[in-house]
């Protein structure tokens, strides 16, 4: 049987006396995406930092390519997160950085060639569509610029699995969909894999009802229909710390549990 | 105030971390990689930057100094000492403490909030995501920028209060400025300049590993990071105080 990328079994955190999650288990393939989903402070964040190794998880374990890393101490996560691009809900951009300094942080501290360096970022910076803003600072840019710097900051290094903590919040309608049709590209023709966190269901049905294809170089955009149904990305919903909910969208829609229907209402 | 502990476990429990801190600071100063630039940056902000006030603090207070303790040397017909009485006051005690309060102000708001204003805008999850350590990138350069400068804005402080005390010797007391420069190298001693030297250093350690400590545990959003720079500027000033006293004694002991 196939090990999965990415695992959680019976993982429970506590944040004072009250547990923000008790007893989460999933798994996720390689070019899957799990869409997770849930009210504010239902611990959705929670759960990217502790596949990050930025907190750890009071019980259970995580396993990364079939490493458990939930007991491994900072230096041994480091090997881990390089495998493992993440972008941040408000960005978190170095401020003191310009956008070439923070796109090509990871590469300077695994003290990679300079000249090497310029061209990953112009890479980098041009699958975001940002290649002209590489001198500015982060003070110049949009909210929406800002998220895509920090998305090509996360893929710099080619991660294999990317993590996205509601990389849309606060976004115009326009530049959200500019936004999620960069991680359907990722999904579909990079198949990276990937944990999208939200609670835009907006954003979240775009992502399971529409897919990539590259024919002739051009990358274009399909939603699925009676002849094509994506397979590769699962809704997982969060409600009082444990999984209410793991399912494709068209489950997830037809649901006849309350706190859903009234979620997704 | 907010910063004072509320209970004994909580006490301990902030020592505990300021203990981890600084012991996992001075441990990976000898590990790679080693940011030379920063450390260089910080010792630039430390520094230079802060020469202009511990200067203008050294000069008037060796001036203040002159013209208190003049009066009080008048009475038993000893005003040509004030060069020495001056010059050890300053080595001694005034010129490590005003500069580090000095510094506690400027430099350690400064760690704190900039620390702080990182902490809360998840910069730096971000460093640990992309793999460096935030304690080697942001508290060791820090750590040692403050170290290593606090002594030297020390010595530049010692300087112009000297100067301000031959200003002040020189146009108010009519003293001449052989006289009192020459009272004022004689009445030092080599450990007069060793206790001087050594004071800065143990405080401007205390002044990066508190305000670093302050800026990494900052909670609450931007009003955190207000609470995170007061604190850090209150403790470090407190703690220089005290700390200038178990070192004085030491000094004392060992210079008998």
């Amino acid at each position: 049987m196939t090990t999965p990328i990415l695992a959680m079994k019976n993982v429970v955190k506590y944040y004072g006396d009250a547990p923000i999650l008790n007893g989460i288990s999933f798994a996720l393939f390689r070019g899957e995406t799990k869409i997770i989903i849930g009210a504010s402070g239902s611990g959705k964040s929670t759960i990217l930092k502790l596949i990050m190794g930025l907190d750890r998880p009071d019980e259970g374990q995580i396993f990364v390519e079939g490493e458990d890393i939930s007991k491994f101490n900072e230096r041994r996560l480091v090997s881990v997160r390089q495998k493992i691009g993440m972008v941040f809900q408000e960005s978190a951009l170095f401020d003191s950085l310009t956008v070439r300094e923070n796109v090509a942080y990871r590469l300077y501290e695994l003290g990679v060639d300079e000249n090497e360096i310029e061209g990953k970022v112009r890479q980098s910076l041009g699958f975001v569509g940002l290649e002209d803003a590489i001198d500015k600072m982060p003070s110049e840019l949009s909210g929406g610029m800002k998220r895509r710097v920090a998305l090509a900051r996360a893929l710099i290094d080619e991660p294999e699995i990317m993590l996205y903590d509601e990389p849309t919040a606060g976004l115009d309608p326009v530049t959200s969909k500019k936004i999620n049709e960069l991680i359907i590209t990722l999904r579909d023709i990079k198949s990276v894999t990937g944990v999208f966190v939200t609670h835009r269901m907006r954003d979240a049905f775009t992502l399971a009802t529409e897919y990539a294809t590259n024919g002739d170089g051009q990358t274009t955009f399909h939603t699925e229909d009676n002849f094509i149904c994506i397979a590769n990305t699962r809704f997982l919903m969060l409600h009082n710390g444990k999984i209410i909910f793991e399912g494709p969208d068209e489950v997830l829609r037809r649901s006849k549990d309350e706190y859903i229907k009234r979620f997704l209402a | 105030m907010t910063w004072m502990p509320v209970s004994p476990k909580a006490a301990v429990k902030e020592v505990q971390d300021v203990t981890f801190l600084t012991a996992k600071a001075f441990a990976s100063m000898f590990r790679r990689p080693f940011y030379v630039r920063d450390i260089l940056t910080q010792m630039d902000i430390v520094g230079v930057g802060s020469l202009t006030v511990v200067m203008l603090t050294g000069f008037f207070t060796g001036a203040v100094l002159t013209l208190q303790s003049s009066k009080t040397l008048t009475t038993f017909g000893a005003v040509a000492f004030t060069g020495q009485l001056v010059a050890v006051s300053l080595v001694r005690e005034l010129g490590p403490v005003l500069t580090s309060l000095m510094i506690a102000g400027r430099v350690g708001s400064g760690i704190a909030s900039e620390l702080g204003s990182m902490l809360v805008t998840e910069q730096i999850n971000a460093m640990r995501a992309l793999g460096t350590d935030p304690i080697k990138k942001l508290v060791v350069p820090r750590l040692l920028a403050t170290t290593s400068m606090l002594p030297v804005a020390t010595v530049m402080a010692d300087a112009m209060g000297i100067i301000g005390g031959l200003f002040t010797s020189v146009f108010v007391l009519r003293i001449s400025a052989n006289l009192y420069l020459a009272r004022a190298w004689n009445g030092l001693s080599y450990m007069d300049l060793f206790g001087g030297l050594l004071k800065p250093i143990v405080f401007g350690a205390t002044v990066a590993i508190v305000s670093c400590h302050c800026g990494l545990r900052t909670y609450g959003g931007t009003q955190g990071v207000g609470r995170s720079t007061t604190q850090a500027v209150v403790v470090s000033s407190i703690l220089i105080i005290i700390f200038n006293l178990f070192l004085t004694r030491l000094i004392l002991v060992y210079t008998r």
